[in-house]
C-alpha cells in the first residue's frame, strides 16, 4: 500500500503546517480585528472571509498570478531561490489560504466573547498588554480557537482545487490524498480510491470529535 | 494621606449625552461616593483606576499624580498602585482561587501555577478564610467567598488605594450586612485607604466614611 502511505503522509504534513500557520496568523488577525474600532473592520472581515465562498480553483488561480514565476511576488521569490509552484510548500499555502477564515472567524468570536472587564482587572493588577493577552484573553478564547483550528485541519485535509492549481499532481511530491483520489478514479483504480476516501473520511471525523473533546470549558471546570 | 480628584469627561452616543464634572478632596481613610445609577460613579472609579481617560482634570492619591491632563500625565493602570474590586468581582474563571489571589504577584506572560503558594497568598487565604476553597474555581464557590477572593486579589500587592464598585450589590440581603461589617473591620485592621461607590444608603450608614454625593455627573454634597 505504498500508494496510500506516501500521499497520506504528505497530506498530514500539509494539513498540519497549514493549521499551525493559521493558528498564529488567524489568531493574530482575529485579535486585532476584535479590538479594532473602525467601520473599515467589517470590510476587512468580508475580504478575509472570501476564501470560504470563492471556488478553490479561483483562489488557486489568484495564487498562481501572485506567486507564479511571472507573478507579482513570484519573480522576487524566485530571486531568493524560493519556488512555490509545483512544490509541497505551495500546497501548504493553498491549504492555509482556504482554511484561514475558519480559524479567524472562530477566534474572533471567541475573543469578542471574553468579558472586557476581566482584561481591565488584569491591567489594574499590574499586567502589560502582552501579558493580558497571554494570561487572560488567550486562555479564555482557547476553546473557540481550538475548535476553529480542528475545523481548519479537516478542511486542509480535503483541500483539492487550489492545491491542484498551484502544486499540481506530482505523485510523491505534491499529490495529496484528495488529488490522488481524483487520479485513481480517472485511472479506474476504484479499490485505491475507496481506501483513500475512507482514510480521509475517518481522519476528518476524528478531527471533529477531537474538537469537542480537546477544548475544556474553563468556566465550568472545577475540583470538588 | 489624601485623595484629590477633579475630572471632566463628556460622553455621547446616538441616544444621549452625559457630562461628568466631579471634584472632591479628602484626607478621610474611608470615602463613600453615593448616588443613583447613571450618576457617573463608575465612570469616576474607572478614571481613578486608569481604565478610562477623562478629558480634563487630575487624580492624585497621597501626593502621587496618577493623572493630570494639563501636565500630560496619564500613568497606566498597571503602574498606579490602585486596586479595583469590580461589582461582579471579575474573577478569572480559568484560574483557581489561589491563582486568582496570586495573579498580581507574578509578572510576565505566565499565570501562577496551580500548586504554587506564595507566602503572601497563604496569608491572604488565611485572612479571608479561603484555605478550604484554594483549589476551587470561582464558579464553584459562594457569593460571599467570591467577594473575599476579589478583596484578597486586590490587596495582595498592597495597593495605596482600594476602589470598590458597588461591593454589596451582588450579594443577597442576609449576607450584605455581614460583609459590610467584614469590610469595615478589615479597613480598620489594615488601615486601608478605601473608596466605595454605592447607590445604597445603607452602605453609606454602615461604612461611616467621608461621603460624596453625586447626581447627573455633579457633586451635590
Amino acid at each position: 500500500m505504498a500508494s496510500l502511505w506516501v500521499p497520506l503522509a504528505l497530506t498530514l504534513k500539509v494539513a498540519l503546517w497549514a493549521t499551525a500557520i493559521n493558528l498564529v496568523l488567524g489568531v493574530a488577525v482575529a485579535f486585532a480585528l476584535s479590538r479594532w474600532r473602525s467601520h473599515a473592520r467589517e470590510v476587512v472581515d468580508s475580504i478575509l472571509t472570501l476564501p470560504l465562498v470563492l471556488p478553490p480553483t479561483v483562489l488557486g488561480y489568484y495564487l498562481l498570478v501572485v506567486l507564479g514565476r511571472r507573478g507579482v511576488l513570484g519573480g522576487w521569490l524566485d530571486r531568493l531561490g524560493i519556488e512555490l509552484v509545483f512544490t509541497w510548500q505551495g500546497a501548504v499555502i493553498a491549504s492555509t489560504l482556504v482554511a484561514f477564515p475558519l480559524v479567524q472567524k472562530a477566534a474572533r468570536a471567541a475573543f469578542e466573547a471574553v468579558d472586557p472587564q476581566l482584561e481591565g482587572a488584569a491591567r489594574v493588577l499590574g499586567l502589560r498588554e502582552a501579558a493580558v493577552f497571554f494570561r487572560v484573553s488567550l486562555p479564555l478564547a482557547a476553546r473557540g480557537i481550538t475548535a476553529g483550528a480542528l475545523l481548519a485541519f479537516a478542511r486542509a485535509m480535503g483541500e483539492f482545487g487550489a492545491t491542484l492549481m498551484i502544486a499540481g499532481n506530482l505523485p510523491g511530491r505534491t499529490q495529496t490524498l484528495s488529488v490522488a483520489i481524483y487520479a485513481a478514479v480517472q485511472a479506474g483504480d476504484d479499490h485505491a480510491a475507496t481506501v483513500m476516501v475512507l482514510v480521509v473520511s475517518a481522519t476528518c471525523v476524528a478531527a471533529l470529535l477531537l474538537a469537542g473533546w480537546l477544548a475544556p470549558d474553563h468556566t465550568r471546570r472545577s475540583r470538588p | 494621606m489624601s485623595i484629590d480628584v477633579a475630572i471632566r469627561q463628556s460622553l455621547r452616543d446616538d441616544a444621549r449625552r452625559f457630562e461628568l464634572d466631579i471634584a472632591f478632596e479628602t484626607a478621610a481613610r474611608r470615602v463613600v461616593v453615593f448616588g443613583p445609577s447613571g450618576a457617573g460613579k463608575s465612570l469616576t472609579l474607572r478614571a481613578m483606576a486608569g481604565l478610562g481617560r477623562p478629558d480634563a482634570g487630575h487624580v492624585r492619591v497621597d501626593g502621587h499624580v496618577l493623572y493630570d491632563a494639563a501636565a500630560h500625565i496619564d500613568v497606566p493602570a498597571r503602574d498606579r498602585g490602585v486596586a479595583y474590586v469590580f461589582q461582579d468581582y471579575a474573577l478569572f474563571p480559568h484560574l483557581t482561587v489561589a491563582q486568582n489571589i496570586g495573579f498580581a504577584l507574578r509578572g510576565g506572560w505566565l499565570n501562577p501555577r496551580r500548586r504554587e503558594r506564595d507566602p503572601r497568598v497563604v496569608q491572604m487565604l488565611a485572612l479571608f478564610e479561603l484555605a478550604g476553597v484554594a483549589d476551587s474555581h470561582p464558579s464553584r464557590i459562594s457569593g460571599g467567598q467570591r467577594q473575599r477572593v476579589a478583596l484578597a486579589r486586590a490587596l495582595v500587592a498592597e495597593p495605596r488605594l482600594l476602589l470598590l464598585d458597588e461591593p454589596f450589590a451582588a450579594l443577597d440581603p442576609a449576607l450584605r450586612g455581614r460583609m459590610r461589617m467584614e469590610l469595615l473591620a478589615l479597613q480598620q485592621r489594615l488601615d486601608l485607604q478605601l473608596l466605595v461607590i454605592t447607590h445604597d444608603a445603607a452602605d453609606v450608614e454602615a461604612l461611616q466614611g467621608h461621603t460624596v454625593e453625586i447626581r447627573d455627573g455633579r457633586v451635590v454634597r
